[in-house]
């Protein structure tokens, strides 16, 4: 079939352009966009009706003017052409290799939409990843195939957390094959730099794939990237049996990307702007994490994003912690305390935790620790609380106990260093020893047969 | 005149208008493009056809062919719903998995029912017999706890000419039936049109409780048989669990459990955990009973639009045979999302905060579906549908459409807390905002069944609570301190309903479920404790003591008292008034 060329471009429209008189296209289609300069541009329908076809422009229409550009319909959806040699290997928001290395000669090309993955097929996450870092280890604990972001705000160190964690999850077993995918999208060229920096100082780089689109690199193309990167992903998990750990930032600036396109099509909005559909597309992202039975690889997320004003409720964080299993959140007040790494522990939540601790996993006395952890540290912060009104006199003394505990909670189980890796052991028994400082008759969340195990004994 | 074929003129997504499809209906499926994507008719202008479809469209354009089925989006009825997956277009996830593979392609088709099982039909009706649709003609035990009853279908009352003991799959004819239409092959498959809710001879006020083991919602917030609850609350205060929790513990005979646009791994959890998980009634596996309908977030839009139908048209079918069925719908919200994205497709003028102006009618069409019923059929027997949805606002803000349009139909309204879910204080359900109005049925149920003492137990349970808020308020101004003697008891009363009674830890096994004779015990141990102290306190007790009884611990942990050791919470009261009176004198 020999493909067409067309010069019908008649509306640019933000990052869109509309074609007319066009013939047998298909939606969701790719496009090959050339100039007369000879500048190709990649694009993707978005409607056809009747023989007008809309065109989303990944790099963007800056410079384009209809007279000047030949489209051609390739016929077929994005692909990426995959193989294992992309390991070690850095790509553009594109898929194409930036790194100077050889080009990639694909085992196959898939399509980067991927299909959703069968209910039935899913394997339920339950392996206990240890990251080293206590309030994800004992308090929202990851597993492997989970979705678990870093919800933050500009100017907080979610990066050097999400590194740490790329750094230091093990999960307990030995001879596995990992791999890391970084995917990055709009953020600083200083930030990615010290992802490849912290990979390549430690040899992760070996057994990762990179794809970066940067603050300067075309705004659209931020909708690809994290489905190059799963694809990728995808291929490496369940077809050649690695356990991949993905990373995703930064999410708020691919869901501006949709927003950019949603209002080019004068769509009606949802929430702040944002496209009725943003929990629909980002559930086609997120979702892509898990396992299948019967199969080796898994997929486990690390999504960050940065909270407009550090609000939970704005549409980005309130969708993602829709779909994902559960939040970490980076707190601002807690990172102003000069607390590393400032998790906020009370409103952030791992689903999956229930599954992937307790006796074989972590420690049998796991699951009562964790929420006596949380319960006396909710406890502590409302008397806090009270005392900041009606000062500390104001406090019964059981009450002074719990403030006592939350401000050693904060200071000794929350605080630990960049490269401090702790073991769940080392973090269950720093709970342990924070909990001594309450009384035996307030650990009512835990069975008597751990308190007379692990409670530390006075004197 | 009418057409079997039209063509593609638009594509937006999961919406596909085509041309010259004369004579097609609203709401018929259709096949699209080469592909033959699943589709519905949604909206018909002149001879634009606007379909839904529920598969991806890419590779679908202008020109491409669409085919007419002539028939409505439909279900399969019949033996071997129990213990399926489907999703939102009822197609089984096991069967496309098992020849498909792990992910869900487009064109994937297999029957909703099974076509090779065996099943032993036993006949129930005479030849000879005069019967109605809904009548019963046979059974089959389609698992062990349910009893298959296979009913005369819609319109095909009439005089039974034969019928006898068959073995056969679904499709083989297990009576005939002389209508005046002529005779009519009966077997054991009926189809129904989604949208349409199957006929009853008659509603009625729900009568019984719907118990879930749940204390917060049994004791202070019940359920009815046939009745209507949401659960609203934002990311993370427990709505699944509260869902996944009343799957496993209702005392319904049917459950069906609809994932409507969330996680997989959440299917993937009932999947795994209910073929091991024990009916606490009948000692058999909760999978017996249960039927899933998922469509995960993922997966197409607009079959999720279709997944809350399926489910509930499944749930009427059982409780047409004289079922309690309840269906859990988690969540409603991504339902109306599936709306207000097929709606902009639509280019329909939208309503608040873009989500159509049918969106209230729509929620009420589904709850209205609910009831407890005489059922079709001569033999007057009773059914009930109970449904339960859970509602996903933006924010957790209660203000909005999908949240308001629900409690105008609901009868019950569990809100979910985040503050509460912060200090792990499960189930979140807010004790001071959330309400029953199956209250005083329930009331009159358990006053009779099981303790004459339940509706003065519940409502000072909750008095207390209320009196605690208020107290709590002035504790924040003045400090714990300033409060009078009997009112800081009030406090601890009021405390240990929350942390011993309230709190209720779901993965526990001992915890998860807890029968009303142990609920009401355990309550009635804490205002046990709370009425002598009292009355020590006025004979002159000091209060500190009374704060720190030993006993109190045991208190705390009887939560953890088996169920076939109910004798322990006499013993308890005992050892609390003991332990009162052995105070130092006053
Ligand atoms: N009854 C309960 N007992 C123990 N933990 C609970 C309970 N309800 C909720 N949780 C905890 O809260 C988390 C979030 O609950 P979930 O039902 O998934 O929230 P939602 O559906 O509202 O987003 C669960 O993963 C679990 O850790
Ligand atoms: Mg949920």
């Amino acid at each position: 079939m020999i493909t067409k060329e067309y010069r019908t471009v008649k509306q640019i429209i933000g990052p869109l352009i509309l074609l007319e008189d066009v013939e047998g296209i298909t939606y969701g289609e790719l496009t090959d966009i050339k100039l007369t300069n000879g500048v190709a541009r990649r694009g993707r329908v978005l409607e056809v009706n009747g023989d007008k076809a809309l065109v989303q422009v990944f790099e963007g229409t800056s410079g384009l003017s209809p007279q000047d550009i030949k489209v051609k319909f390739l016929g077929k959806g994005l692909e990426l052409g995959v193989s294992q040699d992309m390991l070690g290997r850095v790509f553009d928001g594109f898929g194409r290799p930036i790194d100077g290395g050889a080009p990639i000669i694909p085992e196959k090309w898939l399509n980067v939409n991927g299909n959703p993955m069968n209910p039935y097929a899913r394997d339920y996450p339950n392996e206990f990843i240890q990251t080293g870092i206590s309030t994800i280890d004992a308090l929202n604990t990851l597993v492997r195939g989970q979705k678990l972001p870093l919800f933050s705000g500009s100017g907080l160190p979610h990066s050097r957390l999400a590194a740490q964690i790329a750094r230091q999850a093990t999960v307990l077993k030995t001879g596995e094959k990992f791999a890391v995918i970084f995917a990055a999208m709009g953020i600083t060229f200083e930030e990615s730099e010290f992802f490849v920096a912290d990979f390549q100082r430690t040899g992760a780089i070996e057994r990762a794939v990179l794809f970066m689109n940067l603050a300067d690199d075309p705004a659209i193309e931020r909708i690809a990237v994290p489905r190059l990167a799963l694809t990728a992903a995808e291929f490496l998990a369940y077809e050649k049996a690695m356990h991949v750990l993905v990373i995703l930032t930064d999410l708020t600036n691919y869901c501006e990307a949709l927003r950019e396109i949603s209002a080019a099509r004068k769509e009606v909005p949802g929430r702040r702007g944002y496209p009725g559909y943003l929990y629909t597309d980002l559930s086609t992202i997120y979702e892509r994490a898990g396992r299948i039975k019967g199969k080796t690889g898994s997929i486990t997320q690390i999504p960050v994003l940065t909270m407009p004003e550090d609000d939970k409720t704005h549409p980005i964080p309130d969708l993602t912690g829709y779909i994902t299993e559960g939040q970490v959140i980076i707190s601002r007040p807690i990172h102003a305390q000069g607390i590393y790494p400032p998790v906020d522990v009370l409103p952030s939540l791992s689903r999956l935790k229930d599954k992937g601790i307790g006796k074989g996993k972590t420690r049998d006395d796991h699951a009562n620790v964790m929420n006596q952890l949380y319960s006396a540290y909710a406890r502590g912060k409302n008397a806090k609380e009270l005392a900041v009104v009606l000062g500390e006199s104001a406090l019964s003394e059981t009450d002074i106990l719990y403030v006592k505990f939350s401000d050693a909670f904060e200071d000794r189980f929350v605080r630990q260093g960049e490269h401090e890796n702790r073991t769940i052991e080392e973090s269950l028994a720093l709970g342990w020893e924070l909990l001594g400082m309450l009384p035996r008759s307030e650990l009512k969340r835990i069975r008597d047969e751990y308190i007379d195990q692990y409670y530390p004994k006075k004197g | 005149m009418s057409t079997d074929q039209g063509t593609v003129i638009k594509v937006s997504g999961p919406l596909v208008v085509a041309r010259g499809l004369t004579g097609a209906r609203m709401y018929e499926m259709v096949r699209v493009g080469e592909l033959k994507l699943f589709g519905e008719i949604i909206e018909i202008r002149g001879d634009d056809y606007s379909i839904q479809v529920y598969e991806e469209t890419e590779g679908i354009g202008p020109g491409q062919p669409v085919f007419r089925t002539g028939e409505a989006l439909a279900v399969e009825l019949g033996p071997g719903l129990i213990r399926s997956i489907y999703d939102g277009v009822q197609r089984p996830l096991d069967v496309l998995q098992r020849d498909f593979g792990d992910f869900i392609v487009r064109g994937a088709e297999r029957p909703a029912l099974d076509r090779a099982h065996v099943w032993d039909f036993v006949p129930v009706a005479n030849v000879g017999d005069r019967v109605e649709p809904g009548d019963v003609l046979g059974t089959v035990q389609e698992s062990k706890l349910v009893l298959h009853k296979i009913m005369v279908p819609q319109g095909k009352g009439g005089t039974v000419k034969k019928i006898g003991a068959v073995q056969g799959n679904i499709e083989t004819e297990v009576a005939v039936i002389e209508t005046a239409a002529g005779p009519a092959s009966i077997n054991m498959i009926q189809r129904w049109a989604v949208r349409e809710g199957r006929p009853v001879k008659r509603k009625m006020p729900p009568v019984d409780p719907l118990t879930t083991g749940q204390r917060v919602i049994d004791m202070l917030f019940p359920m009815a048989q046939g009745g209507t609850a949401c659960v609203p609350g934002p990311f993370g205060s427990g709505k699944t669990v509260v869902q996944h929790q009343l799957a496993k513990w209702a005392n319904t005979e049917i459950v069906v459990y609809v994932g409507c646009g969330e996680r997989g791994n959440e299917m993937t959890d009932v999947l795994m955990e209910f073929p091991h998980l024990k009916d606490p009634k009948s000692g058999e596996p909760l999978m017996e009973r249960t039927v899933m309908v998922a469509n995960t977030s993922n997966m197409p839009v607009a079959a999720r639009e279709a997944s809350v139908f399926t489910g509930i048209t499944i749930a009427e079918y059982f409780r047409d045979m004289g079922y309690s069925v309840a269906l859990m719908a988690d969540s409603t919200s991504r339902w109306a999302e599936a709306m207000r994205e097929i709606s902009g497709r639509l280019e329909e003028m939208p309503g608040e905060e873009g989500y159509p102006a049918y969106l209230g009618s729509r929620i009420a069409g589904f709850y209205e579906r609910s009831g407890y019923v005489v059922c079709q059929g001569s033999d007057g027997r009773q059914g009930s549908l109970s449904l339960i949805g859970a509602v996903s606002p933006p924010g957790g803000d209660l203000s909005e459409p999908v949240v308001q349009a629900t409690l105008r139909v609901v009868k019950v309204f569990w809100g979910l807390d985040d503050k509460l879910a912060f200090a792990r204080h499960f189930p979140a359900i807010n004790w001071l905002t959330s309400y029953s109005l199956y209250q005083e049925v329930v009331d009159r149920f358990c006053n009779e069944k099981l303790d004459p003492d339940w509706e003065k137990h519940r409502k000072r349970a909750m008095a207390l609570l209320q009196r605690e808020a208020e107290l709590e308020e002035l504790v924040r101004l003045v400090g714990m301190d300033a409060l009078a003697a009997d009112d800081r008891l009030l406090m601890q009363a009021a405390k240990m309903i929350r942390e011993d009674f309230l709190h209720q830890n779901a993965f526990d096994d001992r915890d998860s479920y807890t029968s009303l004779k142990k609920q009401i015990a355990l309550l009635a141990a804490i205002l046990h404790y709370y009425d002598d102290a009292r009355a020590a306190l006025g004979a002159g007790a000091e209060l500190n003591p009374l704060l720190k009884l030993e006993v109190l611990d045991d208190v705390a942990k009887a939560k953890l008292i088996a169920e076939d050791q109910l004798g322990q919470f006499d013993e308890l009261k005992t050892r609390i008034s003991a332990a009162i009176r052995d105070l130092p004198r006053y």
